[in-house]
Parts: structure tokens; C-alpha cells; sequence
């Protein structure tokens, strides 16, 4: 992959009859960068995310993921972008309660047969082998409840389906809030690992500033975002 | 589309026990129509299997229907008789096999009597071509032996050779209203039909005569019962009148015009019937009271997929989260859609599978004792065409049912973005 992941330029976005959330002259991310997107709480982050991922339209200006310009895209495309491309991570409630661990690890497959093949023939032990590397190789929890997890597993379950199928892009939303410092720390290395080793890039959200080191980049929402919406 | 379904079915698995009581709303509802609709089938088939092998019915000016109704299924009574010598004119036309005579208007215990001759057990066919046979005995010979259906056996307990009396009239405990110093003595008794003829009295044409010796003037002459026995054997007791006349015609083709030749018959009016004719006539007015009765149940089924709605509309709230979750992994709005129409789809088609087998279960459990009890037949076997397009409508109205909720779960996906709400 040559050219950005992720070329932000001139987007606005409102919600419907609200005021502007966004106003963003350009926001770039490279190919193996690990960015770390740093803003308060109602600043805009997870509606940035929902435009990057092709879940909302903007206004105006011009989203390009992987190259492809998101806004151009008819709905069904930038659909189909996001599911063999884009893994996401949540805050917390990331799993599908009725589906067990390895079910919910594997759901990204359903939906993309990009995804199922870059998996390889075997996706269940693909699976277990993601899990592994994120710390849960305890077999006995590959067929429990996902509500009987602890939070910090159920984030780490969030990440391996995340990364299932090798997308190029993973865009996480404040996953380890809810996490206490040495969970969090021990989470983001992980995930760092996981992404560097796919070949991924990362888009991490956070409030938390102090997180700033753990990665190659980090961003000021504030700087680029000229809508700056008070919370 | 099968990603979709194992995602459907885990889902309501989660759900087992509000999706369990809605399968249950379902099928009970598909178990009522299914019941209505086969007891519809079941009486129509009894009816139709009564009687076979009788081309014509014979009796005196009526309605078609009434006319079959009271020969046939001893209901109602004739208003008036066809005499003796237009009965043996009838017998003797040529385009005529045979004739079987039937004289009805005395009960026993609220059970019909028919005095016929020997022929009718030859010729009366029910049930698509068969005949009566004995369960025990014989036909009547003397002329006061009478032969009983299995139901009149079975429910007053008689044997062979119980005396029994007859009651003038149609009463059903007028005991001692006429008949009762002329015994009879059974002599056989007949096996099941499922016809109304298990639940005759069979005697002779002659043993209608007898008892009505001195019943000239319509009322019982109070000398009537110093006649003696003896004495009544000695009287020609060639029946004056008849009820009705069954009749099979040499030829088939033959059917039409011979209808019309009695129909038009010179001296005493008559008329004739075609039993099939007249049982489709019968249907036709039956099928108002019918059609109100399945459209009842067709409501009831309305219910119980309006409870499929509800219980996967109240769900949404809770799912909110699991939406976005799908979203965000890849699904498509489509997806969305499809998935909440495949659960509706998935809860109607087990509660209709489910309901049929329980009324087919409860038909094998219940038949036999409704048969006996109730003379109703349902119709058994395995499921039919009726309950496959049960089972095809109740599934494709819950798909359709079901895209309400899927319409809003799929709106409200799109307007929430990846921001994943509670
Ligand atoms: N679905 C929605 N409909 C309408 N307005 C919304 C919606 N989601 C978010 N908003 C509004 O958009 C603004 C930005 O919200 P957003 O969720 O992007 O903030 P955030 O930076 O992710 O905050 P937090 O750190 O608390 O998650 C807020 O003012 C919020 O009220
Ligand atoms: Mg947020």
C-alpha cells in the first residue's frame, strides 16, 4: 500500500439540525502508523470514526479510505470497504451477547469474503490463535458466555475480531476507558503488536493524554477540528 | 443468507424464553384454525360417505335438501308419504335396478326407526362402496325382529334377543306413548358405519303396519290394544304409504332423464333427488356458517402473529447495541433488515410446524372417542395440503410481519452511527 490510509480533506459534518461537529481541513494517516487521536468528551471522536468508517456521510469535503473517497462511494460500497477493511474496537459492550467467544471473533467473516479468505482455510484456529497472542489462550473460555468475561477480556475478544482477516485499518473508540492502568497499558501493547504485525494501521481514540507515548503519533482533535464543540 | 440464519437462530436462542411463549401464541392459534378447518373436512367427508351406490332418492315434493336430510340422516321428518302403488309403479320402470322402500316416524328411546325390507341391507353402500354386515345376528325374519345399529347396542346396552318396544312419534322419552304391548326382539345388530344408520332401529315394512293397527284415524284407538297378536298376523299388512325410495338405476347415463320422468310424474307428485346434488346444495348453505367460523380462526391466527411483532418489537430497545455492534463489523443495512425479518420468519414457521403437530397429535389422541361420542369424523392421516399452506402462509406472513421491526431497527442503525448506544 502506497498511498495514506486515512486522507481527511475539508470535511463538516453536523448531526441532523445540530451545529457543526466537525469542520476538518485535512487529516492524513499513513500506511503502519499507530496515531493516537486525543479529544475531550462530546469534542467529535466517534462521529469522526463513523465517518471514517463509512457509517455516516459528511456534509462536505472529502473522506479517503485506502484511496477510495467514502462520500463518493454508493452506500453498498463503502459498506463493503468497511467490512473487508476496517476492524473496530469499541468502549466497552463490543461482543454480540448471544454469540460465544469464538463466534463473536469470527463475525467479521460473515459479512466479508475478503475477510474469510485472508483468514486462510482454517478460521476457527485462526481465531484461537488471535486470541492467544491478546492473552486468552485458556480454552476454557473459548465457549463461555461472553457476559461472564471480565471487561478487560471481553476488550481483548473486541481486538482479535478487530483483527481477524488482516484489515488495513483499525480504528479503535476509547477501548480501555474502562480498564485500570496496568490492564490498559498491558491492552495497548498487545494491540500494538497485533497491528505491527498484520501490517494494520491504527487509529486509537482517547480522552486520556497520558496514552500519548504509547504511540507513534498523536493528534489534537482540537488542533485540526476548527468546529470545536463544547461538550 | 445462511450467515444470516445461524445469527438468527443464536439470536432467538438467546431469547428462549419470550420466543418460547411466542412460538407457543402461534401454534396454539395455527391449532385452532387447523382443528376448525379439519372438523369442517371431517364433517363433510362423514357426510359425503353416508351413503354411495344410491343414484336416486325418491319421496314425495320437498326441498332437495329436507328430503335428503330426513332418508338419509334421519333428520327432520317428511311432510308427506308416497302411497304404496306409486312406490311399485317406481319399482317397476325399466331404467330401474332396484328400489329399497324406508318408512320412517316411530323412535325407540329417542333412537330413529326405519322399516325397509330385506334389499336394503343388499343395496344401502356407505362410505365410498360398502356394505352393511353384522357385527352379531342376522336380518329380521319374523315380523317383530328388528336389527340395531352399533350405536344403539352399545349405548342402551342390548343384546341379542332384547325385547325393546317402539314409541309412536319421534320423542325422544315418550315411553309409553303407543307402541309398548307390541315387543320386538332383536335379532341382529349391526357393525359401525360411522353413519347415522348405527343409530337406527331396523324392522320390517310389515312390523310398521302391525303396530299401527288401530291407529287408522292418526290417534291411537283405545281398542287398539285388545287386537291380538295372532290376530294382526292374519291382516294384510302391505304397507299404504312410504317415506322415501332408494333407487339404482340399470344404467348411469340413464340418470337425468329418469329424474325428470318422476319429477313429472302423472297422478301423484314426486320428486327425485341426486344424493350428491343435494349434499353440495346442503354445502352451500352450510358454508356461510362455515366461512364465519374459519374466518374466526383466520382473527385468531392474526393474533398470534401480531404477538410476533410485539415481542420482536419490544426487543429493539435492548438490541440497540447489538445493531451497531453488526454494523460496525460489517454488516450492511440489508443485513439488519434481513436478520429481524428471519427471526420473524423463524418464530412463525416453528409455531405453525408446532401447531400442526399438535393437532394432528390431537386428532390421533381424540378421533376415535369424538367419533363414537359425537359421530364427528376429522379426517386423520398424515399432514395434507391443508397444512402445508398453513405452514407456507403463517411463515411468509410472519417474513412479512417482520419487516416492521426491521425497518426500524435498520432506520435507527443508520441514524446511530458507530457511537453504540444502551
Ligand atoms: N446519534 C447522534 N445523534 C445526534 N447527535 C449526536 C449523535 N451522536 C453524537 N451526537 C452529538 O455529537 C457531538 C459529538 O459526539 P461524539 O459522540 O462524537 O463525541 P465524543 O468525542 O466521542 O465523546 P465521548 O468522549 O464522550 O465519547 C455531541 O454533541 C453529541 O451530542
Ligand atoms: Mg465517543
Amino acid at each position: 500500500m502506497s498511498g495514506p490510509v486515512i486522507d481527511i480533506e475539508g470535511l463538516t459534518f453536523a448531526w441532523k439540525q445540530g451545529p457543526q461537529v466537525l469542520d476538518i481541513a485535512a487529516f492524513r494517516l499513513e500506511a503502519g502508523e499507530r496515531v493516537f487521536l486525543r479529544g475531550p468528551s462530546g469534542s467529535g471522536k466517534s462521529t469522526l470514526l463513523g465517518l471514517i468508517a463509512g457509517v455516516l456521510a459528511p456534509q462536505a469535503g472529502r473522506v479517503r479510505v485506502l484511496g477510495e473517497d467514502m462520500s463518493a462511494l454508493p452506500p453498498s460500497r463503502r459498506d463493503r470497504l468497511r467490512a473487508d477493511h476496517v476492524g473496530v474496537i469499541f468502549q466497552m459492550f463490543n461482543l454480540v451477547p448471544y454469540l460465544s467467544v469464538t463466534g463473536n471473533v469470527l463475525l467479521p467473516l460473515r459479512f466479508s469474503p475478503a475477510r474469510r479468505k485472508a483468514a486462510g482455510g482454517d478460521a476457527k484456529s485462526e481465531a484461537h490463535r488471535l486470541l492467544a497472542r491478546l492473552g486468552l489462550e485458556d480454552p476454557s473460555l473459548l465457549n463461555r458466555r461472553v457476559s461472564d468475561l471480565s471487561v478487560g477480556q471481553q476488550q481483548r475478544v473486541a481486538a482479535a475480531r478487530a483483527l481477524i482477516g488482516a484489515p488495513k485499518l483499525i480504528i479503535a473508540d476509547e477501548p480501555t476507558s474502562a480498564l485500570d492502568a496496568d490492564a490498559r497499558d498491558r491492552f495497548i501493547a498487545l494491540l500494538s503488536e497485533e497491528v505491527t504485525r498484520s501490517g494494520a494501521s491504527l487509529l486509537f481514540v482517547s480522552h486520556d493524554a497520558s496514552l500519548a507515548p504509547l504511540f507513534t503519533r498523536a493528534v489534537d482533535l482540537a488542533a485540526i477540528n476548527r468546529a470545536g464543540v463544547r461538550a | 443468507m445462511t450467515a444470516l440464519f445461524s445469527l438468527a437462530w443464536a439470536s432467538l436462542l438467546n431469547r428462549k424464553g419470550s420466543v418460547i411463549l411466542t412460538i407457543v401464541a402461534v401454534a396454539l392459534s395455527v391449532a385452532l384454525f387447523l382443528g376448525v378447518e379439519k372438523a369442517r373436512s371431517g364433517a363433510r367427508e362423514g357426510f359425503g360417505n353416508t351413503i354411495s351406490g344410491t343414484d336416486l332418492i325418491i319421496g314425495a315434493p320437498t326441498g332437495s335438501v329436507n328430503l335428503l336430510l330426513y332418508s338419509v340422516f334421519r333428520m327432520g321428518g317428511a311432510t308427506a308419504e308416497v302411497s304404496w302403488p306409486t312406490y311399485q309403479k317406481i319399482a317397476a320402470r325399466e331404467d330401474i335396478a332396484w328400489t329399497v322402500p324406508i318408512a320412517l316416524g316411530d323412535s325407540h328411546r329417542g333412537y330413529r326407526v326405519m322399516g325397509t325390507n330385506l334389499d336394503y341391507f343388499k343395496h344401502y353402500k356407505f362410505g365410498g362402496g360398502q356394505s352393511l354386515s353384522f357385527a352379531e345376528g342376522k336380518p329380521f325374519d319374523d315380523l317383530f325382529d328388528a336389527v340395531i345399529g352399533s350405536d344403539v347396542a352399545r349405548e342402551l346396552g342390548y343384546t341379542l334377543d332384547t325385547p325393546l318396544t317402539l314409541s309412536h312419534g319421534l320423542g325422544a322419552a315418550d315411553l309409553g306413548s303407543g307402541h309398548e304391548n307390541r315387543p320386538f326382539r332383536i335379532t341382529g345388530i349391526l357393525k359401525p358405519t360411522g353413519t347415522p344408520v348405527d343409530r337406527t332401529v331396523h324392522v320390517s315394512l310389515e312390523a310398521i303396519t302391525a303396530i299401527h293397527v288401530g291407529w287408522e284415524t292418526g290417534a291411537k284407538n283405545p281398542l287398539a290394544d285388545t287386537i291380538p297378536e295372532e290376530m294382526i298376523r292374519s291382516f294384510d299388512l302391505t304397507p299404504k304409504t312410504v317415506t322415501a325410495i332408494f333407487a339404482g338405476l340399470e344404467r348411469k347415463g340413464t340418470i337425468l332423464t329418469t329424474r325428470r320422468a318422476i319429477n313429472t310424474n302423472r297422478g301423484e307428485p314426486l320428486m327425485a333427488i341426486i344424493p350428491g346434488e343435494a349434499l353440495a346444495e346442503l354445502w352451500n348453505v352450510t358454508s356461510v356458517a362455515e366461512r364465519a367460523l374459519l374466518a374466526v380462526s383466520a382473527f385468531v391466527i392474526a393474533v398470534g402473529l401480531v404477538s410476533i411483532l410485539t415481542s420482536i418489537l419490544s426487543s429493539l430497545n435492548e438490541r440497540r447495541r447489538e445493531m451497531s455492534i453488526l454494523r460496525a463489523t460489517g454488516a450492511r443495512p440489508g443485513h439488519i433488515f434481513f436478520l429481524l425479518v428471519l427471526e420473524a420468519g423463524l418464530v412463525g414457521f416453528l409455531g405453525a410446524a408446532l401447531g400442526i403437530a399438535l393437532v394432528h397429535g390431537l386428532i390421533a389422541l381424540f378421533a376415535p372417542m369424538l367419533q363414537a361420542q359425537y359421530g364427528v369424523a376429522f379426517s386423520m392421516g398424515a399432514p395434507g395440503l391443508v397444512d402445508l399452506a398453513v405452514l407456507g402462509g403463517v411463515t411468509l406472513a410472519s417474513l412479512l410481519i417482520g419487516a416492521i421491526p426491521a425497518l426500524t431497527a435498520m432506520r435507527r442503525s443508520l441514524a446511530d452511527g458507530l457511537s453504540v448506544r444502551l
